[in-house]
């Protein structure tokens, strides 16, 4: 599926803005978007599995909370930096 | 220890709020070159050669956005790569115990028998180890883990400003298995087993924010040193005062009652003379009614004491006369190892000085960089 990436994190991606991964969840989708990028999932996901304080996920223009979200393989991602100060 | 000027190359390595950036200086120290940034927008708390092959760089970063992580440079800065497996917390099933490395605050590189090894301190409070250069890093069950933490450290509450520190890694050149560490707040505690266990090392020194004044630990340490030729002495620059320990007998003596009253001995950094163990640098901040941290009555100096602490002397030829209101942190202050040595600084104006000739004169070699949070000197 289409997964826009924030450009905090273009690093990772050789600067592109939309790449493609698969999962059945938001939590498989990021760790095959690791297995492509590798360390992105880090920078976007603490290790309490906690989505970081200034990332926001969005599927379908609705935002998740939970990583256990499940995805259909039509479904849009979109992974935002929000604000986060100065 | 000692490196000629004629031959050695220094860079100061400046880990800023806002990226990375380089200092090169030109024969005898004397003109400087800047580069940079270096990993603009990232907020950088340490940048450290490692002394051992005098080409690998270490670099804890985070940004507003992303989560923390290290970056690793073989190359002496020409290339980076991010580490496979940068320090984080064990995963957790109880909410209590679900710790978050905030960010990267303190890169120590391992003992000289242990090429490849680095120390990293975290915020919140934890101690990771690499052994293979940066790349990987795993926790330090015997401190992260141990029962105490909680007691030790205090909550997220108890920490400085921008999150509770670990800090001044110091490993015993004589013993690798020998290991100090400072945390903000927590006190200063030490290893005889490599992280295996710890124990408070805080006898001796106030902490005058806790009902007990004198309590095993809980203290604020902002900067701890381990001389390199006298292992058996240290210094820090605490919440509490300018002190200094000579072991065995371990109790902290504080060195900072004879600094000037109207000066006081709050501070951040301490910088110890390579060569000479009764030689020492602070740089003082006004500490008193609601901590201004900056200088003292805007009127920046350091102090240098030849003595361990029993005197100390003004150094401030060269710096601002008046309304120069910023400070250093404790990272920011360094020395290189020449002969005489220079003492270097980064100001949170962002500001950096160089004091040739030991401190006594003092100029400004760069000016309108982001808060500067570190300031190493890095000599090949």
């Amino acid at each position: 599926m289409k997964v826009y990436v924030p450009s905090p994190l273009s690093s990772y991606t050789q600067e592109a803005t939309t790449v493609d991964a698969t999962g059945g969840t938001v939590a498989e989708l990021l760790e095959d978007l690791d297995r492509r990028y590798p360390g992105i999932r880090f920078r976007i996901i603490s290790e309490q599995d906690q989505i970081r304080r200034h990332i926001r996920i969005f599927v379908n223009r609705e935002q998740v909370r939970s990583l256990a979200v499940r995805l259909r393989p039509a479904d849009e991602v979109m992974i935002v930096g929000a604000l986060s100060g100065g | 220890m000692k490196r000629s000027r004629a031959t050695s190359r220094l860079r100061l390595l400046i880990a800023t709020r806002k990226g990375l950036f380089q200092l090169h200086a030109g024969p005898g120290r004397r003109s400087w070159r800047l580069s940079g940034p270096e990993f603009l927008g990232h907020t950088a708390h340490h940048c450290v050669l490692d002394p051992r092959d005098r080409r690998t760089l270490l670099l804890a970063a985070r940004t507003g956005h992303l989560g923390p992580t290290v970056f690793r440079s073989l190359d002496f800065g020409k290339t980076w790569q991010e580490a496979r497996r940068p320090p984080a917390f064990a995963k957790a099933e109880a909410a209590e115990d679900k710790r978050e490395v905030d960010h990267v605050f303190w890169l120590t590189p391992g003992h000289a028998s242990e090429p490849g090894v680095w120390y990293a301190g975290t915020s919140p409070q934890g101690i990771f180890r690499s052994e293979d250069g940066g790349v990987t890093w795993e926790g330090v069950a015997g401190f992260n883990d141990n029962p105490m933490r909680r007691k030790w450290t205090g909550g997220p509450e108890d920490g400085t400003p921008d999150g509770p520190k670990m800090h001044s890694l110091l490993v015993d050149p004589r013993d690798a298995r020998h290991l100090y560490v400072g945390m903000s707040s927590g006190g200063v505690f030490e290893s005889r087993d490599q992280g295996k266990s710890w124990q408070p090392l805080n006898q001796g020194c106030r902490a005058d924010f806790l009902p007990d004044p004198f309590p095993d630990y809980g203290h604020d340490p902002h900067c701890v040193r381990l001389h390199p030729l006298a292992p058996d002495r240290l210094y820090q620059q605490n919440h509490c005062g300018i002190y200094r320990m000579d072991r065995p007998e371990g109790r902290w003596v504080r060195i900072g009652e004879a600094m000037p009253k109207n000066i006081g001995d709050i501070g951040f950094p301490i910088v110890l003379h390579p060569r000479d163990p009764d030689t020492l640098w602070v740089f003082p901040m006004d500490g008193g009614t609601v901590w201004p941290r900056v200088s003292p009555g805007g009127k920046p100096a350091a102090y240098v004491s030849r003595s361990a602490g029993r005197s100390w002397q003004r150094l401030d030829r060269g710096l601002p006369r008046a309304q120069a209101w910023w400070t250093v942190k404790r990272q920011a202050m360094c020395s290189d190892t020449g002969e005489p040595l220079g003492i270097y600084f980064g100001t949170t104006s962002g500001e950096i000085w160089a004091g040739a000739n030991e401190g006594k004169q003092f100029t400004c070699i760069a000016r309108h960089l982001p808060e500067v949070y570190a300031v190493e000197a890095a000599e090949t």
